[in-house]
């Protein structure tokens, strides 16, 4: 029997990010955000989610790729978490994509040493690689420093 | 089956077990603190037969309910408690202090089989022999039971006692059973018989049953009454305050958008909805509240326990133990709290032989006081003990080498008494196992800043210490200041805010100087240091608007400046935490949603305090540049007021006696018996014309009146004058040229000869309130 597991899909830098779909709350479009002085490099600030306050993460900064281009606007997809939600700020949503276990395989010795930290391994679609993001290090600020 | 799961939490009873024996618990536990307050209480009256009835019924619940649920260690030892405390009520046994602490043993012996029970289900391994042993010799000193003369349990059911009345109590005021049958039926338990009082009169035939059953369900029915309370899980409290604190920024999003809106039946639908969300979210906040007792009520059992240990006599009064905080505030004060009174009692108060010595009572006290005040709760813990002697922390503080010698000596009595507060500070030569290692009161200190309050220390070597605590009401909707800088918003707990100081046009930035680099402004003689909240937060643009804000904040016993771009508005926000992601920012105390919808961010005062370490180090600096200053001149530096009044008069007042400046259109003016007055603040607010009052010629007949409000004793008088000139802060040096009762006197301010005015006597002279012997 195959072994299957969805995923929700987004871009980053035109690379193919996947998270799986049961850790993603929702994904919601651009929200103003506050930022917050003096805080790590990778949080991008607040947002108001419905009344919530949600920590939002900027992936390109967390995975040191080059810096969004002054007009687009980031997405966010809020990961579940049991101290709140928190969100990741990526390019573009992509589908939700059903992929089979069979296709994976861990993190390519070409990623850079940084890349690989954050991804567990990679799902070789025909079309595209799909990266499989690690949430809780995507989430953590350890190791970065203050802006 | 998932792995990120926690193990069962320790002291958290897993979900299977029966609600019955979570209930038990708390009861317990609920009537073993009951247990040790009024045995304390007690001790100091020893014939109060209220107190002793409560320890009893406490005692009685946990056998009669342990032996139910078949927990046999606590039903022994209960027991046997029970038994010596049936002894005292039947007058067989007196209270000693033995009695006291062999029955504060079995206390500590059933908590710690409860906390066995709470963990595992078990009453655990614990050897009690001990406990027993100590119990029974205490039983064996009781006299044997003689026929009880008086037997008190049947002398009808006490007035002012919430528990139900006994069995026999009812029947007997009923009339369905004599009196001496049920006396009878006593006794035969007192020897041992282990029937209950109902079975005991039903097989003795001396009631019938069909009365017993009925006296019992009295019995239920009275148990009921008392229970007009329920049990709510806090986290289901928490939650709901949670979604009030939601709706209460849907609300204020509602009200905002209400300014555009003219539609008359939705504007009054949201003041509908405005006022309903105020008085839920008091009501919310109020079920959160608990009184301050809750925590007091352990301390009469610490204070015993410290005292018989150290050998020392102390009362413990408390006042105002009814005064409601929030919980997770009681929460936060506990362990504090403990400490403090720990300290009192270790250090605070001397052994009797001092205390005699020294013309004291043998017995030392300790006060515990807390009243509401301006939306805080004031916490004073004071002792009647040796004080502290400053010179020692003084000489300590130096040993440490945590000030310079030079510096302590320039110190205020205060400064060197909350030397205390310092981490690794502590007078006591001998470090006790109670207190003294020097660690505590720091952590006393940091805690209490931590929830937003204050502690001060305040002590006369010899006549004892008091200790002040300042700390808000509540931590989860509180009223906060929201200013800009660099274009965001941050809000300002509003407990931190002393005042705020704004300078426009040419004045900017006048009266800010620098000091090695570091900015201080002078407010009323005194130096303020100052933070720059754009630079400290690296927000990048200052404003260029012209003017500066000040915001005066005071943490701990400091006080320090923010500049800031804007100020905008005061507002309660609902305080959400940053997640852990943000910890390491310690200038932010959490966040907040605003009425727009907008995130922004809450200013930790202390924390922003610390990181720039502008109380400390500018402190020092503070004080250094005073101690050259008072060399220089001896006169006190004064702000003034200088004012013209006729063509020509210049005169000044100092500017501590201004309560407001304020302008009337002449129109306003009143009379009052043929003199002048005006309406101000709901009350009428007598003017005296200065320049006729002291014979200036040339009054200026203007339509708007510039008048000076001078406040004394809550009274009111406007002084009306023809200029206001300027501030001026400076020494003036007064001397008398002439006497001339209305002034002072003159000196010199802004280069120019000013006369000084004596308000109170002016006020005397016109016979107003507010002088001197004046009458109203």
């Amino acid at each position: 029997m195959k072994q299957r597991r969805q995923l929700c899909t987004f871009y980053l830098q035109k690379l193919l990010f996947g998270v799986e779909v049961e850790k993603v709350q929702e994904v919601i479009r651009y929200q103003e955000m506050t930022r917050i002085p003096l805080s790590p490099e990778v949080i991008a600030g607040l947002i108001n989610l419905r009344g919530q306050i949600v920590t939002a993460v900027d992936l390109r900064r967390q995975l040191e790729l080059p810096a969004r281009s002054g007009g687009e606007l980031p997405m966010n997809v809020v990961i579940r978490r049991d101290d709140g939600p928190i969100s990741l700020l990526v390019d573009e949503i992509g589908d939700v994509v059903e992929v089979d276990e069979q296709l994976f395989e861990p993190a390519p010795d070409t990623l850079d040493a940084h890349g690989r930290e954050f991804i567990r391994g990679v799902y070789k679609l025909k079309q595209q690689l799909l990266l499989l993001l690690d949430t809780e290090k995507a989430m953590s600020v350890v190791g970065t420093h203050p802006a | 089956m998932d792995p990120s799961q926690p193990a069962c939490d320790p002291g958290q009873l897993s979900s299977e077990m029966d609600e019955v024996i979570k209930e038990f618990l708390v009861e317990c536990n609920e009537g073993l603190d009951r247990f040790d307050r009024d045995l304390v209480a007690l001790e100091k009256d020893r014939t109060s037969r209220e107190l002793l009835d409560s320890i009893f019924r406490a005692i009685h619940t946990i056998k009669g309910t342990g032996g139910v649920l078949g927990y046999e260690k606590l039903v022994s030892i209960s027991h046997i408690g029970e038994s010596v405390l049936s002894r005292m009520r039947d007058g067989l046994l007196l209270l000693s202090p033995a009695i006291t602490t062999a029955l504060l043993t079995m206390a500590d012996a059933l908590r710690s089989i409860l906390q066995d029970i709470a963990a595992g289900g078990t009453e655990g391994t614990g050897d009690f022999s001990a406990v027993l042993r100590q119990l029974s010799t205490v039983l064996e000193q009781a006299q044997p039971p003689v026929a009880a003369k008086t037997p008190l349990s049947i002398a009808g059911p006490q007035p002012d006692s919430a528990a139900p009345p006994l069995l026999g109590e009812i029947l007997v005021s009923s009339e369905t059973c004599k009196p001496e049958d049920v006396v009878a039926a006593v006794e035969l338990q007192q020897e041992g018989d282990p029937r209950r009082m109902g079975q005991i009169l039903v097989d003795s035939r001396a009631a019938d049953p069909s009365a017993v059953v009925e006296g019992l369900k009295m019995q239920s029915d009275y148990r009921e009454i008392g229970s007009n309370t329920i049990r709510v899980d806090v986290a289901l409290l928490d939650k709901v305050m949670n979604l009030v604190g939601e709706l209460v920024l849907a609300r204020n999003q509602v009200l905002q958008f209400t300014g555009t809106q003219k539609d008359s039946s939705f504007l009054s639908t949201a003041q509908r909805l405005n006022l309903i969300t105020t008085e839920l979210q008091e009501g919310v906040m109020k079920t959160r509240m608990q009184p301050i007792g809750n925590v007091w009520n352990k301390l009469p059992r610490v204070v015993r326990d410290l005292s018989v240990g150290c050998g020392k006599q102390i009362e413990i009064r408390m006042e105002g133990a009814e005064t409601e905080l929030d919980k997770t505030i009681i929460e936060a004060i506990k362990d504090p709290l403990t400490h403090i009174i720990r300290n009192a009692v270790d250090h605070g108060i001397e052994v009797p032989e001092v205390r005699a010595a020294s013309g004291k009572s043998r017995e030392g006290h300790l006060v515990l006081r807390a009243f509401h005040e301006g939306g805080q709760v004031n916490i004073e813990i004071s002792d009647d003990g040796a004080g502290i002697a400053t010179e020692k922390l003084k000489a300590k503080a130096i040993a440490n080498g945590m000030v310079t010698a030079d510096h302590a000596a320039r110190m205020s009595e205060r400064e060197l008494l909350n030397l205390a507060f310092a981490p690794g500070l502590s007078t006591v030569e001998q470090v006790s196992n109670i207190s003294g290692r020097g660690v505590g009161m720091d952590v006393v200190k940091t805690n209490i800043e931590k929830i937003g309050g204050m502690v001060d220390l305040q002590s006369a070597v010899g006549k004892g210490t008091l200790l002040k605590i300042k700390i808000p009401l509540t931590l989860a909707i509180i009223p906060a200041l929201i200013v800009t800088s660099g274009g965001e918003r941050f809000a300002i707990p509003q407990v931190s805010l002393i005042e705020l100081v704004r300078s426009e046009g040419q004045e900017a930035g006048h009266g800010i100087e620098n000091i090695h680099g570091a900015s201080v402004y002078r407010l009323r003689g005194n130096l303020l240091p100052l933070i720059y909240l754009n630079r400290e937060l690296r927000l990048g643009s200052e404003s260029a608007s012209g003017s500066i804000n000040i915001v005066v904040l005071q943490s701990g016993d400091r006080q320090f400046g923010l500049v800031v771009d804007e100020i905008n508005d005061t507002e309660e926000i609902v305080v959400k935490p940053l997640s852990k992601q943000l910890k390491s920012v310690s200038c932010f105390a959490g966040a907040t949603i605003m009425g727009d919808g907008h995130v922004a961010l809450i200013l930790d005062v202390l924390g922003l305090a610390q990181m720039t370490r502008v109380v400390s180090e500018l402190h020092e600096q503070n004080v250094a540049k005073q101690g050259l200053k008072s060399a220089e001149s001896a006169a006190q530096r004064e702000a003034w007021l200088l004012f013209r009044i006729g063509k020509d008069g210049r005169m000044a007042i100092p500017l501590s006696l201004v309560s407001r400046l304020e302008e009337f259109p002449a129109t306003q003016v009143e009379r009052f018996a043929g003199h002048e007055v005006i309406q101000y603040r709901e009350q009428i607010m007598p003017l005296v014309r200065l320049a006729e009052a002291l014979g200036y010629a040339g009054a200026s007949d203007s339509e708007l009146l510039q008048v000076i409000v001078y406040s004394s004793n809550g009274r009111s008088v406007g002084l009306v004058v023809d200029e206001i000139l300027d501030i001026a802060d400076q020494s003036a040096a007064v001397q008398q040229i002439r006497h001339v009762e209305t002034l002072k006197g003159a000196a010199v301010i802004q280069q120019r000869v000013t006369d000084l005015l004596d308000v109170p006597a002016l006020l005397a002279a016109q016979q107003l309130a507010g002088g001197e012997g004046a009458q109203a």
